[in-house]
């Protein structure tokens, strides 16, 4: 006689056997689990790292402007280095996302055939480009680029707004923003280019038989239907930025303290993980200056995966995306 | 329409026939060739289209039907290593002479395509009015008035007049393809094609587009691909039969399908192959 489906599910007459599928899948398991495992693991050690500088300086480690790890002054507050961190983030999008759109539309919509492989693989060949080497060109060449180019002549003119007042270093959020930005293009560029030859033809074909030109196909036709993908292309590219270390700490100019307040647009700074990397490895194990390095460490982790969490939120809410199709 | 013995000199001198304009023509295919890269997918293939009829072009798969369909408002363009030779006249005007615009002959020359594509990111209403406000129409009034107006003419409004704002591929698929020739009829444009409108849809979908189609010669050309014969015979006006890039065979539907004159056409209709 059969079972019934529920009495199958509940019969424990089946002994488990280890046979070559179960062992497969307790493997897959374990190895999926890690991943969740490794993440605990961390926040765990960031967390219980920083409970003594949260115990001694309480909600003034977020919203105070202090740094001073001199044993018997020690005063730390992150508040700076969270703002540039979402300033240099913020300029890093504001410059790449743009050109990465540039560049996924004329991939897809525009470049002849024979051009579209090798240019999508040197837009690629830009993520293999080691991150200190971004940091060398740009402290190098691209600093002075920004500052003749830019910086001199905007602060020149419009130094009297305080928003673009300068000490003509070429060392500031700006520059490390626009270096950003050229590290997120890959990412963003070739996620869009993939977003967009997914569009199907037929809603182009459609768009074009009611008259439509081909900037108002892409306008509103080809980014519409890939926005949602488009923007998780931006998320990753923002978590990239937002994380960024070497390129940043070699030419965000390394203020500290109220000084590193992002005031102007050319004003020096730091961000969270620029601080760590300058600062951790000078910090006596143990001591309440270790302990605020790792709690700036456990903002930054906290900043991304509210990033990442939040952009899941809009893609499922907003953009309501069932089976990656956009409803 | 051609005489049989314009049919046959189209035959055995094909790159010579002189291009008789009929000024009667709403459009006019003269000598048109198509490639593919190298590949001719259409071999001087002349055509009219009456205003007010409906035309439909049959033959087998592979034939060049719809290349040549979209040869009338230039989507084939969009083809890459498409070229094109030969003239095709709206209202006697070549529009493929320089000075036009394919944008401006596309919204004269409207389209329904095989598979019915509404733009899934657009509501209902923004389907119909879609082209217009490309032409820069305001949502006002007037242009509610007009989606309404296509939506009737597609005979769809009844159904969907509660759901505007739903998504343009929330409904069913023969409603998604009666939409489709709303958001044609909404530019209204002189003539329709139609590539295979009933391909995708079951028998009462079908029967109602074929309804809609006879209705809609009143104020349209329109010319349809179907590689059903049946549908031709009950639709169309006139019909051509083409097989492997070049038109056989065209006349008036009934002549076509009770008497042809070309044995190609007969072994076709009869289902000797297709």
């Amino acid at each position: 006689m059969r079972l019934s489906n529920t009495q199958q599910l509940f019969s424990k007459t089946k002994k488990f056997k280890l046979t070559g599928d179960n062992i497969f899948k307790i493997l897959a398991a374990v190895v999926a689990a890690s991943a969740l495992v490794i993440l605990l693991i961390i926040g765990y050690t960031l967390a219980e790292g920083s409970v003594p500088v949260l115990r001694e300086f309480g909600l003034s480690f977020f919203f105070g402007q202090q740094w001073n790890p001199i044993a018997g002054k020690e005063a730390f507050s992150i508040l700076p280095y969270v703002l540039g961190t979402l300033a240099t983030s913020g300029i890093a999008l504001l410059i790449g996302v743009p050109l990465s759109l540039g560049i996924a539309i004329f991939l897809v919509e525009m470049a002849p055939r024979s051009l579209r492989l090798p240019i999508s693989y040197l837009v690629e060949l830009l993520a293999a480009v080691p991150s200190v080497i971004y940091g060398l060109w740009g402290l190098f060449v691209f600093r002075f680029w920004m500052l003749n180019y830019i910086e001199t002549p905007v602060s020149t003119y419009l130094g009297w707004i305080p928003f673009f007042s300068s000490s003509l270093k070429g060392l500031n959020i700006f520059t490390a923003g626009a270096i950003l930005a050229i590290m997120i293009i890959p990412t963003i560029a070739s996620i869009s280019k993939e977003v967009l030859s997914a569009v199907p033809n037929s809603i182009r074909e459609g768009a074009y038989s009611i008259g439509a030109t081909k900037w108002e196909v892409i306008q509103h036709w080809v980014l519409s239907y890939g926005r949602s993908g488009i923007f998780g292309a931006i998320i990753l590219g923002l978590g990239r930025a937002v994380g960024e270390t070497m390129a940043v700490t070699m030419l965000i100019g390394n203020a500290i303290g109220p000084a590193a307040m992002p005031t102007s647009l050319f004003s020096s700074s730091q961000t969270l993980a620029s601080l760590i990397a300058n600062g951790f490895m000078e910090a006596p194990r143990g001591s309440l200056a270790s302990s605020a390095y790792i709690g700036a460490g456990l903002t930054l982790l906290f900043i991304s995966l509210l990033i990442n969490v939040g952009a899941h939120l809009v893609m499922t809410r907003v953009f309501k995306v069932k089976g990656g199709a956009v409803e | 329409m051609m005489t049989t013995q314009e049919q046959n000199i189209s035959k055995t001198i094909p790159n010579q026939y002189p291009p008789i304009i009929d000024a009667a023509a709403k459009m006019q295919a003269i000598n048109v060739d198509v490639w593919f890269g190298q590949k001719q997918v259409l071999k001087s293939v002349n055509l009219t289209v009456k205003p007010n009829t409906v035309t439909a072009i049959i033959g087998p798969s592979g034939c060049g039907k719809s290349t040549f369909l979209r040869c009338f408002n230039r989507m084939h363009e969009l083809v890459p290593n498409a070229k094109m030779a030969g003239q095709i006249l709206l209202d006697g005007e070549n529009i493929y002479s320089r000075q036009i615009d394919p944008v401006q002959i596309r919204r004269r020359v409207g389209m329904v395509f095989q598979k019915p594509n509404p733009f899934p990111t657009m509501s209902i209403y923004d389907n119909v009015a879609a082209g217009l406000k490309l032409t820069g129409v305001k949502k006002d009034k007037n242009l509610d008035e007009i989606v309404r107006h296509s939506l009737e003419r597609a005979t769809l409004w009844e159904e969907v007049k509660e759901d505007l704002k739903k998504p343009g591929t929330s409904i069913s698929g023969g409603q998604q393809q009666r939409l489709c020739i709303a958001r044609a009829i909404a530019l209204q444009p002189e003539v329709i094609l139609m590539d295979e409108p009933c391909s995708a849809l079951d028998p009462i979908a079908t029967a109602k587009i074929e309804k809609l189609v006879t209705e809609l010669k009143q104020d349209y050309a329109v010319v349809i691909v179907t590689h059903n014969m049946q549908q031709a015979s009950r639709v169309s006006d006139y019909t051509a039969f083409m097989y492997l890039g070049e038109l056989i065979e065209v006349g008036e539907t009934r002549q076509i399908f009770e008497n042809p004159k070309n044995k190609l056409t007969e072994k076709y209709i009869t289902g000797e192959f297709g």
